[in-house]
């Protein structure tokens, strides 16, 4: 047989029908469904008297429209309300389990998932959010789809997918102290474009990615899309099944030993070949972080912000030029030094324990700089619940930041969490959009060290100055 | 689904690169539970100013734009966020094509299974359309044609099954529930992985 990369036999095994002149039929193994992008698609089933056909292999919360204060108060939005009721609404009607906001379970929709062993090696997991590709750590073809597909994966279990283009992302030797897995993100995504993954799914491989934890992993493939490629993945290892093994719904007994032999068929044949390939030296990586208004205008913590004059193309230029206009940014000039008047560390990107205790590494015994409001947010309720256990809240109060409840908060500001008009902030978010983190803000896009440690400086700093 | 027909209209130019999502209709917008009254909210915040006042000089609020159905945008058009509010905004505006050099993945299949169509040029006719965007141009689906004023005509890629389900208003749930037997039949060769129920 011809060698295949893993992506290739995910794919494989998920054709249900093919017909000729038509997309693949693709059957999808786990929804996962908030309530931002469902309303829709629940609405759709009614009109057509349609059921979900597989709610076993369905999971709800809620996350992106949900307040990140204590979860007595009630939510103050109403338009939130409805949305979050609605969706606890939808899932009793339709027999769908729903981790809502009471839930001992709830959390960002791309933390469960893994947290809950839902995630597994070789799974197609789809989610109404294009951040999707984080269950790729797993080795799992993972990608984001839009509302019409979410109601035809309620109704039917599968989609209508084209295939994609391979892409490999080779990350070899090791990073130093200080570089984390959201800086290898940050410098791809610098390197190719928000456009360079366009119609392809990544392969993460190489030494420093198999040297990554899952948490770290998770970092990696979460911000797939943000280089343009629906889903990113990293093939399958002990690391992965040590993380799975003894999850609630991971397998348990005989099928555990029988789903590890068949989640070792999965990695890269050798001699499998990709559309495309780039290769990254990791020990070559500093810490990174965003000037401009999409992930891809990143640069190494000690760079200087780049200069329009310098680029050639027209559009590509103006696109620069108004991004540093709606950054109020200068041209040439280091961004180190820059003054930060928030820090959030939260998101499906970095919201994880280990993230947190990053953070909390540089937190301990230091104050945040005074008039730096600094959020943090756990990823789910367990991930909380651990980093009370281990009194990382503790540290993170002790330094004058904001403890919080489990949700999206201010990578999407649709909750009431959110930057004003003119405020910088450095976010361990994924997207620095304009008015992303709320209307007129500006993001600078880092790791959570380095987050934290421009949290207690006050400006954007490079964290190597501050490790221990 | 309604038919996808041919069509004229001007170009209303849009000349930014990646342009994403939270643009074209800000996050706080998704909170509602209906496909409805999204066409006013389309490019909110560069639209109106802070009073919500519509901004004379933003092309959007062109009487030009609002009879408009065709906008031409820069490279990589709806990056980001998979919200199909995106191109229900667009549509509800008026738009039924955007013209580009190339569109995100999950932004173009969203389009297309609402109807508005994503139409690919290469880059010297991209240029040409936005040094002189004042024109209307014809959009053939079926002949997958663009006509400019002068008569040239540029040809654009579109797979076959989206445009056969345009062209004809064929509903992709529809032609998906009526593989009924292959989805029975290989749900009972593949046990489930996991059981959310349970």
């Amino acid at each position: 047989m011809k060698p295949r990369t893993i992506i290739e036999k995910i794919w494989d095994n998920h054709i249900v029908a093919e017909r000729p002149n038509a997309p693949a039929l693709l059957y999808i193994d786990l929804h996962l469904v908030h309530e931002v992008t469902s309303p829709q698609a629940f609405d759709g089933l009614r009109a057509r008297g349609l059921k979900v056909r597989r709610p076993d292999l369905t999971i709800a919360t809620t996350d992106h429209s949900t307040p990140t204060t204590p979860r007595s108060f009630p939510i103050v939005d109403k338009v939130a309300a409805a949305q979050v009721a609605r969706l606890e609404a939808s899932c009793k009607e339709f027999g769908i389990r729903c981790f809502g906001l009471s839930s001992e379970q709830q959390g960002i929709v791309h933390v469960i998932g893994p947290e809950q062993g839902l995630t597994q090696p070789g799974m197609t997991v789809v989610c109404g959010d294009s951040h999707t590709a984080t269950h790729g750590a797993f080795g799992a073809l993972a990608f984001g789809i839009g509302t019409t597909e979410v109601e035809h994966v309620l109704a039917t279990q599968c989609l209508l997918q084209n295939r994609s283009k391979t892409y490999e992302v080779r990350v070899d030797s090791a990073l130093k102290p200080g570089i984390t897995a959201k800086d290898i993100i940050l410098s791809l995504i610098s390197r190719i474009g928000i456009g360079g993954g366009t119609g392809c799914v990544f392969e993460y491989s190489g030494s420093a990615i198999r040297a990554l934890s899952m948490e770290e992993r998770m970092t990696v493939c979460n911000m797939s899309i943000e280089a343009g490629a629906r889903a990113g993945l990293v093939a399958p290892d002990d690391t992965t099944y040590q993380y799975v093994c003894g999850r609630p719904y991971a397998p348990k007994g005989a099928a555990w030993d029988a789903a590890v032999a068949r989640w070792r068929q999965l990695p890269t044949d050798d001699g499998a070949q990709f559309d495309q390939s780039i290769k990254i030296d990791a020990a070559a990586l500093e810490p990174m972080i965003t000037f401009g208004t999409n992930p891809g205008m990143g640069i190494p913590i000690t760079a200087m912000v780049p200069n329009p004059t310098d680029i050639t193309d027209p559009l590509e230029r103006d696109s620069l030029a108004k991004a540093l206009r709606y950054m109020d940014l200068a041209p040439g000039k280091p961004l180190l030094g820059h003054p930060v008047d928030v820090v959030f560390i939260g998101s499906c990107t970095n919201s994880r324990i280990s993230d947190l205790r990053n953070a909390a590494k540089i937190l301990k015994g230091r104050k945040v700089h005074a008039g730096v409001r600094v959020m943090v947010v756990p990823g789910s309720q367990q991930v909380k619940a651990q980093a009370q256990a281990e009194g990382l809240d503790q540290i993170f109060r002790d330094a004058g930041a904001d403890w919080r409840e489990a949700g999206c908060s201010m990578c999407i500001a649709m909750n009431g969490d959110q930057l004003q008009p003119g405020e910088y902030s450095v976010s361990t978010s994924n997207r620095n959009f304009e008015g992303r983190q709320g209307k007129g803000g500006r993001t600078f896009l880092a790791s959570p060290l380095t987050a934290a440690a421009s949290a207690i400086t006050g400006v954007v700093t490079d964290v190597r100055t501050l490790l221990p | 689904m309604t038919k996808f027909t041919a069509f004229e209209s001007r170009l209303v130019p849009f000349p930014i690169d990646n342009l994403d999502t939270d643009q074209i209709i800000p996050a706080r917008f998704l909170k509602t539970i209906s496909k409805e009254g999204l066409g006013d909210q389309l490019f909110y915040d560069w639209r109106y100013d802070a009073e919500g006042k519509p901004k004379p000089d933003f092309i959007l609020n062109t009487p030009e734009a609002k009879t408009a159905k065709i906008l031409l945008a820069g490279d990589n058009f709806g990056c980001g966020s998979s919200r199909e509010h995106a191109p229900w905004a667009l549509l509800q505006y008026g738009f039924r094509a955007v013209i580009s050099t190339s569109f995100a993945d999950i932004f173009r299949g969203n389009s297309l299974k609402n109807s508005l169509l994503p139409i690919v040029v290469p880059r010297d006719v991209h240029a040409e359309l936005f040094k002189n965007p004042n024109i209307t141009v014809k959009v053939d689906l079926a002949a997958q044609m663009l006509t400019l004023p002068d008569g040239k005509t540029v040809e654009f890629p579109v797979d076959g099954f989206s445009k056969h389900c345009l062209l004809e208003g064929i509903d992709e749930l529809g032609y998906i529930l009526q593989q009924e037997p292959a989805i029975a039949s290989f749900e009972a060769a593949h046990p489930a992985p996991i059981n959310t129920t349970a």
